[in-house]
């Protein structure tokens, strides 16, 4: 993508700034505050409580929720305010009046940039800006901080920062999680620790909340983990059943991991920025005060620790396990809190990315690969899944899958209006699966379920609706939001091209096939759960009945949102009129015009796109529903699948079935091979080192020796395949055992003096080096 | 007096606390040990402080020996269970937490 093109495609480079002002936007911190108490109130004072501590819980949310709206209407007050001012005046007394407004706001508001007279050439880009929609002038965003403690010059300070992607994400998690609250009350009634859960439900809002508003990085890492630890415990909410405390723990255990990234890449920033704020960062790094190298790997830190919290291959693993918990838990942690964590983490810190990865003008990186991969990757793997609720989780990766490659390719907008409109649907989607299996106590898809839209019709309508927004068929909301997507990876140069930031044609094809298969494993599941015969037991209670009141109402709301939500970002070009002012709202107010955002190019939509991909999405839906519903159907309405279809018949496609089955095998990477290949083995030869002293040593060693040679002989060759997984788990099982026991003996003598002897070295290394 | 002088009594009182820590089995003996070593940290604390002129280290030693007492309050604590249980304080016995 040449300059020129940059220029007229760019959201403005603001010329002017304004400060947002407003007392709901600057005393933001309460909504994450109020279910902060909340969590204490319902921890010391709940099981005395007439509703059993769930009262606080959806107070404290309800009054967070209401808090929110009103932040989003005074941030959209402002944007609108500050367009409407600078079209009346002239620059020059917008500059003094505004100058006299930001004077006012807080001194220490590190975003209010200097105020220059624009350029010609800002002014020019200015132009273009208006004529695709948006507006140059930039709102900063409200920031309110205090320093918290300082130490050698270095301020560590704790604040809000609050612009339109925060707002947005506020009002998003708080409404989730009321909903999720309310059908908790049915859904957990009854349960041994109904309080405990409430408490950690209310925590679990106030940490994302907390997340979000995050003012600086470090903030954002303590939010990070707060999350981290409260989904660990509302997953592993029944730990009595081995199965969820396992999930519980792989899910925290898989997220250190990502973790590890988070806190390198975060000290790189910090020491090469030389703050700890985000909007300092931002600015630094997109007006190239850091060097390329740097943002580069700080950005490749951070994208393994996005690849951990929003479940992206190959660190996806935790997320399907996570269905351990209670259902409402995994509507909230899959489409408001939690995994959307790294999708906010890389849009709150774009100007790293964007700069890091060289979005611009490139074909390829890193983020829009995992993305893309993880998209059509988790999409296979949701197609052999029989727990409904796993289905939805393999779909919930595919869908991340789709926001991560839109921030990979510069659709910002995309990105985060997609996270927006799935948030709704999916929640719907796990709300409703929720809600069929309150009904017949089971996941399983093949076993329990069948026939549910007779018993069920609300929880199969909302269902439904919400099943279509995520397929993306028009007009609901995933529709409009992964159509930008598409759009935004500038590959659809066949009619004329649509101008994103480079032309990732790979993430455009593998969006595409991410499309289809959403649409056919999705029908699979409406076919197995909602159509054919009613294959569960009820163990003599009559038929499956709709569940109450506390659990169709959210889905109702949320199904309504499922088709409203995408008209907010309604693509240029859609509209004629008078009405072109309801084009692009999301995008208007949601992206920052500001310092610290960087100058995206956003491509234009094509009709000729959004056809294709429509008809791609109905292809596979006419697939599925031609397998199913006619021809399984057609053997017999109780059937799940052909007796006689492709992986019986090909060999191919079995084995296939089976990688699939096994999810790529990941699992037994991770747990047989590295965990217990790294655990056992080193252990045991160190053991023996110990035992047998020095005399023993050259015997041991001779024995270890045959031994291994037995071993590899009768490995090798009774079983080349099996032998080679087994041998290279042996492999590093003999080297765990041979540490631990050489090592890890229980002697404090010897940790100690092996402590003391380390800091000699280091100390040492310390003298000749600094 | 020089600053030498300080610093070798603490060097001194360092060994002998890593002396004392590596070569004593006696729980107790050990915890006191680590008190010689924090204490010698602390005498260089206070020098460099009086011959830099600066309060920074003398409060540091006054942390150090807050978390000092804290310390010596867990590990009495935990030598007196050992010895409830096992009826004596051989460290070199206690090994029932290795890998």
């Amino acid at each position: 993508m040449n300059m020129a093109n940059l220029l007229t495609l760019a959201a403005a480079v603001p010329s002017k700034s304004v400060q947002a002002t407003g007392w709901f936007l600057e005393t933001a911190w309460l909504i994450p505050a109020l279910p902060a108490l909340s969590f204490f109130l319902i921890l010391f004072f709940g099981k005395k409580m007439k509703y059993k501590g769930a009262e606080f819980g959806i107070t404290a949310i309800a009054l967070s929720l209401i808090l929110a709206i009103c932040c989003v209407g005074q941030w959209m007050n402002q944007v609108d305010n500050a367009s409407d001012n600078y079209k009346k005046n002239t620059p020059y007394e917008t500059e003094e009046k505004y100058s006299e407004t930001s004077s006012q706001v807080l001194e220490e508001n590190a975003s209010a940039e200097p105020i220059e007279v624009a350029s010609a050439e800002q002014m020019n880009i200015y132009a273009a800006g208006e004529e695709s929609g948006y507006e140059a002038v930039a709102v900063d965003a409200v920031i309110e901080r205090f320093t918290w403690w300082e130490t050698g010059g270095k301020k560590f300070q704790v604040g809000i920062m609050v612009d339109g992607l925060a707002v947005m994400m506020l009002f998003v998690v708080t409404v989730i999680s009321l909903l999720v609250h309310i059908y908790s009350t049915d859904y957990v009634s009854g349960d041994r620790r109904y309080t405990h859960y409430f408490a950690f439900l209310s925590l679990f809002s106030a940490s994302m909340l907390f997340f979000v508003l995050s003012e600086n990085i470090l903030q954002t890492i303590v939010g990070w983990e707060l999350v981290g630890v409260c989904s660990f415990a509302l997953i592993g909410h029944w730990w009595e059943e081995k199965p969820n405390s396992d999930a519980a723990l792989k899910a925290f255990l898989t997220n250190r991991v990502g973790d590890m990234g988070l806190l390198v890449g975060m000290i790189i920033l910090f020491w090469s920025a030389g703050s700890w704020s985000i909007v300092d960062i931002n600015v630094a790094a997109i007006n190239n005060e850091i060097g390329q190298t740097t943002l580069l790997i700080a950005s490749l830190c951070l994208t393994a620790a996005v690849m951990s919290k929003s479940g992206q291959f190959i660190l996806h693993t935790w997320l399907p396990d996570a269905m351990a918990g209670p259902t409402p838990v995994s509507a909230l942690i899959h489409a408001a809190t939690m995994v959307v964590a790294g999708i906010y983490m890389v849009a709150r810190l774009y100007g790293v990315f964007f700069e890091g990865y060289d979005i611009a003008g490139s074909s390829f990186n890193v983020l829009a690969l995992v993305g893309s991969v993880t998209l059509v990757g988790a999409g296979l793997l949701a197609f052999v899944q029989d727990d409904i609720k796993k289905v939805l989780a393999y779909s919930t990766v595919s869908q991340l899958g789709y926001m991560v490659m839109a921030l990979g390719v510069g659709a910002w907008t995309a990105a985060v209006f997609h996270l927006f409109t799935h948030a709704f649907f999916k929640a719907g989607l796990f709300l409703g699966a929720g809600s069929v299996s309150h009904s017949v106590h089971s996941f399983d898809m093949k076993k329990s379920m069948g026939g549910m839209r007779k018993f069920m019709p609300t929880t199969y309508k909302t269902f439904i609706i919400c099943t279509i927004a995520l397929m993306g068929l028009p007009p609901l909301a995933g529709f409009w939001s992964k159509d930008e997507i598409l759009v935004g990876t500038g590959g659809w140069g066949l009619f004329g091209g649509t101008g994103g930031n480079g032309s990732y044609v790979f993430a455009l094809v593998m969006g595409i096939i991410g499309a289809a298969l959403t649409c056919a494993y999705m029908t699979r599941v409406i076919y197995l759960t909602f159509f054919g015969e009613f294959r569960g037991d009820t163990h003599g209670h009559g038929d499956p009945h709709e569940s109450g009141k506390r659990i169709t109402i959210p889905l109702i709301i949320l199904s309504v949102m499922a088709i409203g939500a995408g008209f907010l970002n309604l693509p240029v070009g859609f509209l004629t009129g008078n009405t072109t002012n309801w084009q692009e709202r999301f995008g208007h107010y949601v992206e920052p015009v500001a310092t610290y955002f960087p100058a995206i190019a956003h491509g234009t939509p094509s009709w000729t796109l959004a056809i294709f991909s429509t008809i791609v999405a109905l292809t596979g839906v006419g697939l599925a529903a031609h397998y199913f519903f006619i021809k399984v159907n057609a053997q017999s309405p109780a059937a799940t699948e052909l007796a006689n279809g492709l992986t019986a018949k090909n060999k191919l496609a079995k084995a296939g079935h089976t990688v699939l089955k096994q999810k790529y095998y990941l699992d037994h990477l991770y747990t047989d091979i590295i965990a217990n290949g790294t655990k056992g083995p080193v252990a045991d030869a160190a053991y023996w080192t110990n035992q047998k002293g020095i005399d023993g040593v050259v015997n041991q060693i001779g024995k270890q020796a045959a031994n291994s040679a037995t071993f590899v002989y009768e490995k090798i060759d009774q079983n080349l395949v099996d032998g080679a997984v087994n041998l290279s788990g042996k492999a590093s099982e003999g080297l765990g055992e041979t540490t631990r026991t050489i090592v890890q003996r229980g002697k404090v003598h010897q940790y100690a003096a092996i402590m003391f002897a380390a800091t000699t070295i280091l100390a040492g290394l310390f003298i000749v080096f600094v | 007096m020089t600053i030498a002088q300080y610093l070798l009594l603490s060097s001194v009182l360092f060994c002998i606390g890593i002396y004392g820590v590596l070569a004593r089995k006696n729980g107790v003996m050990v915890l006191m040990s680590i008190e010689l070593i924090l204490n010698a940290v602390n005498i260089n604390l206070v020098a460099f402080s009086a011959l830099t002129d600066n309060i920074a280290g003398e409060v540091f030693a006054l942390f150090v020996i807050a978390i000092a007492a804290a310390e010596v309050g867990v590990g009495l604590a935990i030598v007196l269970l050992i010895f409830r249980n096992k009826k004596n304080v051989d460290l070199s016995e206690i090994d029932q937490m290795k890998g």
